[in-house]
């Protein structure tokens, strides 16, 4: 069978999200206000239908043992976390359009005498790029070849720009779309060179070719060369700006309080997610059999996970704006994540030396403690638009004890208290690292001990604070999905902490063949590039 | 039934905070008595266990059960007790319904928030004793950083948020250290040959246990022993607190509702000595008797020191914390008092529990006057035998079992942890016991002249004005002499008297009777410190060896040198570099 075939097979859940996005698109249009409101509905029951689709395409009783050998079980897990996660960043997100001033939700013109003009309305281009956007981020889990892994990159990031861009009525949100864009251009070229490097220091872009050319060259012999090291290291750069890593995170704090606290809470999770997949497959391409990276890759990890968590903490103690805070905590975190690509993965050993299983089950612990933070805050405003202070959550406990609980438990969470689920996640994390960067796992935990400062500063606010009563003081809305999400959220920190088995084990699995697998032909060891075309000519 | 009663035991406090969770706001006189029935039924069920304990095998793990956690990490939630765990559940389980008691008056807003606290905290400290897996033991001994994180900074005084947070952080920073450390030897036992070490019960795999770990621990180097003791001790130093990292605790204690401080003095600080007594003891055992001077000399240090201190304090609850510190410098003294005997460890255990019970008596007392004069300003009382006579007997009678009046328990813990000290001239010998006996003569000046001003003495009342909150009522009080104010003075209610008769029963009992806990101790004391005192005797062996060489070939060599000679250490001083390199 034709191999596009053969992934299309795997493609279903990505084709369902796509065909929904653009759904998503038709129906904001629509010229009756009650069916443009179904929009929402529509991205939700898409994201339900693609995990539906992801369970089947990997179930052996749907799909043949042997072509499910070519699935690679991250894709599963990655796309059924970014449907589960996604799922609530929608809620979350579910009634941001109606907040713009562009969005009428009648049929009547409103009191200013605007009617509903098309040209203007975006409510479909905030559900179907929030599709797309998360297309991106499976997509980038099932890629097998460098071309692949870069448009899905791509299909993450510039859907986002746009919903940053119109998740507001401000300037703030065009200004951090702007800058998110133009940051975000620059990384892809560099994370585009370093992919041209690799490719022509290997002569492939599919992952199992570069491989097996990598391997072959090994097994000469050769060692790596020196362009394909330089390859990596700038692909890992480049594709630290998804992340919010040092050196590509300066961006983060700023980006973060423009756009709208909902989306907010979907750019440190969505983009990181895909991040850290992509890196999860470039590393994989040069470890070696036992797991380990060369040399130069370790120190540049070594030094981009120092850097950035201790830069994230830092700064991070430094703000009262509360998004802010989460958005250098979001660089924090992702300094502790590179820990997990520096340990060794491998496919044997227990679970506890795999590095990227970690990162695996970190994602989502992050993802979870995040987005309850994120949700709350995004449930308080304060004249008209949303509060972004700490001291706007003050006394929130005696105004609402459960978005107070909520907020606790995603920030104990962050913090990694046990038995939150932050807290298994750090053990999974930082165990395998132990064995040979115990120094940076030593760092990690002063990290988490400063991280605590300002993550309780927020607690505090709920708790201690006074609630205020004057005039244009926060107040909290009434927003059912919005605390429904965070809610789920903040039950899944404390139910998956406690029973953290299995999803421990799904993060294992998900490893254990991700590796791509060395194809049985045969490979010169250094092929040149006119080889390589004139066999895909011949292969075409 | 008997391996679930530990479980009951965990769940009943969280049982009942779910109770008092879902009671309406603002029905104090329902949550209440909720709370206090929850922790009544959790005091019966620790009876329970006491009495199916089997006091024949003090020693060994008894009441045990498991519940998988994480099958792959190898992390379970294992429960087990010997005598020196269910000595200090005890301990809490009995100061649990008296704290409840005590704060009924004390706490009028956000009730319900407190005692949900304080239920969830009881299960914390419970957890922490029960443990028997070293992950599910870290959790419950962070997670009690929560609750009193927010009892201090609800309820507290006026510095009260920046009390919660020097708190918070602190111990937080400290037992994050711990964590790493922790994983480090999980590390290491996972990555030991299983064929090599095959007397190891789960060596080669992935486990938390403390048994496994302790046993893994043995085969570490003493470089590595000592770079686990030290992550061991930023964690439990703190939470203990010893000198030098005790400046927290003045300030949590003072600023701490009485419930906090009661909750703190009397069982959270004693999380500290016994994961030093149940992890560090057992896992580094060479580490620990080489640097037993050093952490003796920071106990002598912090026992003098806040001794001082307390001489000189104004605030009659900051004398109590420091005092606090100078007693808890005697536990760790005797804790490390290694050697042929095991008096000063279990002199230790009996200190926790006596130190539990008096301190605990004596912030409960400091509460019932601050409750009423809002001051906690030492030269405001005076005379109080007159004023508040019921009051001062009691107050007396724990200053009394405080300072180690024989016959009351303090002197039993006291006095055995100073002769341990002064009987292992191999660890600690009498050059650490003088300076500590001279630190309990300062306990007794600074405790007498506190009680002589307060109980004794012309007649002091502090101006005060009835029922105004904590808050407000700070800057009132600013003392005169109001005579006058003596008659208006109510003397203890029956509840208060209620909440101190058990505990003054306790302080006599135990101190007219401590074989009663002491005989139980000998079994497991000797578990926990077996390879400490082997390697003691090991290095004695050594030392006569060494020393007759030398004598043999007539040469006086530096001290340095035959230390590191005993040690029988290969010097390599990157406890990870060699592991790694066995793993290859």
């Amino acid at each position: 069978m034709n191999p596009m075939l053969e992934k299309l097979l795997f493609l279903w859940p990505e084709i369902i999200m796509l065909t929904g996005g653009v759904a998503c698109l038709l129906i904001g249009l629509a010229s009756k206000a009650s069916v443009r409101r179904a929009t929402v509905a529509v991205a939700a029951g898409t994201l339900v239908l693609a995990g539906v689709a992801a369970v089947i395409v990997s179930d052996p009783a749907f799909v043949s043992a042997e072509r499910l050998a070519s699935l690679s079980p991250m894709a599963t897990y990655v796309k059924l976390a970014v449907v589960g996660i996604g799922l609530l960043l929608l809620m979350v997100a579910a009634r941001v359009p109606e907040k713009l001033h562009t969005t009428i939700d009648s049929e009547q013109p409103t009191e200013d005498g605007r009617s509903w003009d098309p040209a203007l309305a975006v409510r479909g281009e905030f559900f179907g790029f929030f599709l797309f956007s998360l297309t991106g981020v499976m997509l980038c889990a099932g890629a097998s070849d460098l071309a692949w892994l870069f448009l899905a990159l791509e299909l993450v990031s510039l859907p986002t720009y746009v919903m940053i861009a119109i998740s507001r009525d401000k300037l703030e949100a065009q200004e951090s779309a702007v800058k998110y864009f133009f940051l975000g251009a620059l990384a892809v070229a560099i994370f585009l060179y370093g992919f041209a490097l690799i490719y022509g220091a290997t002569g492939f872009t599919t992952f199992a070719e570069i491989r097996a050319t990598i391997v072959a060259q090994m097994a000469a012999g050769q060692g790596m060369s020196p362009l394909l090291i330089l390859g990596i290291a700038l692909s890992v750069i480049g594709i630290s700006f998804k992340i919010a890593a040092a050196p590509m995170q300066f961006y983060a704090a700023d980006v973060y309080e423009g756009a709208a606290s909902p989306v907010t809470a979907f750019l440190a999770f969505v983009p990181k997610a895909a991040g850290f997949v992509s890196l999860i497959l470039l590393l994989d391409l040069v470890r070696s059999p036992a797991g380990e990276l060369p040399t130069q890759i370790v120190v540049l990890l070594s030094i981009m996970a120092a850097v950035t968590m201790t830069y994230g903490n830092v700064m991070g103690l430094l703000q009262t704006n509360l998004k802010r805070m989460l958005g250098y905590s979001s660089i924090a975190h992702s300094g502790y994540m590179i820990i997990g690509l520096l340990a060794a993965s491998t496919s044997t050993g227990s679970t506890l030396e795999s590095g990227t299983a970690g990162i695996l089950f970190y994602l989502v612990a992050y993802g979870l403690g995040n987005l309850g933070g994120f949700a709350v805050l995004a449930c308080i405003e304060k004249q008209g638009d949303e509060a972004q202070q700490i001291e706007d959550l003050n006394g929130l406990s005696q105004r609402n004890p459960i978005l107070a609980a909520i907020m606790l438990i995603s920030m104990l969470s962050l913090i990694g208290l046990p038995p939150m689920i932050g807290f298994i996640g750090k053990i999974y994390l930082f165990s395998p690292a132990v064995a040979d960067h115990l120094w940076l796992v030593v760092l990690a935990v002063i990290n988490s001990a400063i991280s605590g400062a300002y993550y309780l500063r927020v607690t505090a606010a709920c708790y201690f604070g006074e609630p205020s009563k004057a005039a244009g003081s926060s107040e909290i809305t009434d927003n059912p999905p919005r605390r429904t999400a965070a809610l789920i959220a903040a039950v899944a920190a404390i139910v998956i902490g406690l029973t953290a088995g299995w999803l421990v084990d799904a993060a294992r699995q998900a490893t254990l063949v991700s590796k791509v697998s060395a194809p049985t032909v045969e490979r010169p060891a250094v092929p040149s590039i006119i080889n390589t075309v004139e066999q895909r000519a011949s292969a075409n | 039934m008997n391996s679930a009663l530990l479980l009951i035991l965990l769940l009943i406090p969280l049982l009942g905070a779910a109770i008092v969770a879902l009671l309406p706001r603002g029905k104090d006189e329902l949550i209440r008595p909720a709370a206090l029935i929850t922790t009544l039924a959790n005091f019966v069920v620790s009876l329970l266990a006491l009495g199916l304990f089997d006091w024949k095998n003090t020693g060994d793990m008894q009441l045990v059960a498991s519940f998988a956690w994480v099958k792959s990490f190898g992390l379970t939630f294992g429960f087990g007790v010997d005598s020196v765990s269910l000595w200090l559940i005890m301990l809490t389980t009995f100061l649990m319904p008296i704290i409840i008691l005590g704060s009924f008056s004390a706490v009028t807003h956000r009730v319900k928030e407190f005692f949900l606290w304080l239920l969830i905290l009881e299960t914390a400290m419970i957890g922490t004793f029960i443990a028997t897996d070293v992950i599910f033991f870290y959790i419950c001994f962070e997670f009690t950083l929560i609750p009193l994180y927010f009892l201090i900074g609800i309820y507290g005084s006026t510095q009260r948020l920046r009390a919660a947070k020097v708190f918070f952080l602190y111990t937080f920073t400290g037992s994050m250290l711990t964590f790493a450390g922790v994983l480090w030897v999980a590390w290491y036992n996972a990555n030991l040959n299983p064929l090599e070490f095959a007397t190891l019960p789960n060596a080669g795999q992935w486990s938390f246990a403390i048994a496994d770990l302790v046993a893994a621990a043995h085969t570490m180097s003493a470089t590595q022993q000592a770079w686990v003791l030290g992550a061991l001790c930023a964690g439990f130093a703190v939470k203990v607190p010893i000198f030098p990292v005790h400046t927290w605790l003045p300030l949590a204690h003072t600023e701490a509702p009485t419930a906090g401080s009661v909750i703190l003095a009397g069982v959270l600080l004693k999380l500290g000595t016994y994961g030093l007594l149940r992890l560090a003891i057992p896992m580094c055992p060479i580490a620990v008797v080489e640097y037993a001077p050093v952490i003796g000399t920071l106990a002598v240090i912090g026992i003098l020191y806040t001794g001082l201190i307390c001489w000189v304090q104004k605030d009659i609850k900051k004398l109590v914390a420091y005092s606090s510190v100078s007693h808890l410098g005697f536990c760790v003294l005797g804790m490390f008092a290694l050697g042929s005997n095991i008096i000063g460890p279990s002199g230790s255990v009996m200190y926790m529990i006596n130190h539990g019970l008096s301190t605990g008596a004596l912030f409960l007392c400091i509460g019932m006057i601050y409750e009423r004069f809002h001051t906690r300003e030492m030269r405001q009382y005076g005379g109080f035998a007159k004023v508040m006579p019921i009051w001062s007997f009691f107050m007396v009678f724990f200053c009394m079992a405080s300072v180690g009046l024989p016959g009351l328990n303090g002197f039993i813990g006291e006095f055995l942890t100073l002769m341990g000290a002064f009987t292992s001239t191999d660890t600690l010998g009498p050059a650490f016991a003088f300076p500590a006996g001279i630190g309990m003569i300062i306990g007794a000046i600074y405790i007498l002249y506190m009680v002589g001003k307060v109980v004794f003495g012309p007649v002091k009342v502090p101006e005060h004005d009835h029922g105004h909150s904590a808050a407000a009522a700070d800057s009132h009080g600013h003392g005169h002499d109001s005579h006058h104010d003596a008659h208006h003075v109510k003397d203890l209610s029956a509840r208060e008297i209620t909440t101190l008769v058990p505990l003054a029963i306790g302080c006599l009992v135990l101190g007219l009777f401590p074989n009663l806990i002491l005989t139980t101790l000998d079994a497991p004391v000797e578990k926990i410190v077996a390879a400490a005192s082997q390697h003691v005797q090991e290095r004695k062996v050594q030392l006569v060896e060494t020393t007759k060489t030398e004598q043999e070939i007539g040469m006086n060599r530096g001290l340095e040198s035959e230390t590191e000679k005993t040690l029988l250490v290969p010097a390599d001083l990157k406890p990870q570099a060699s592991i790694t390199e066995a793993r290859r």
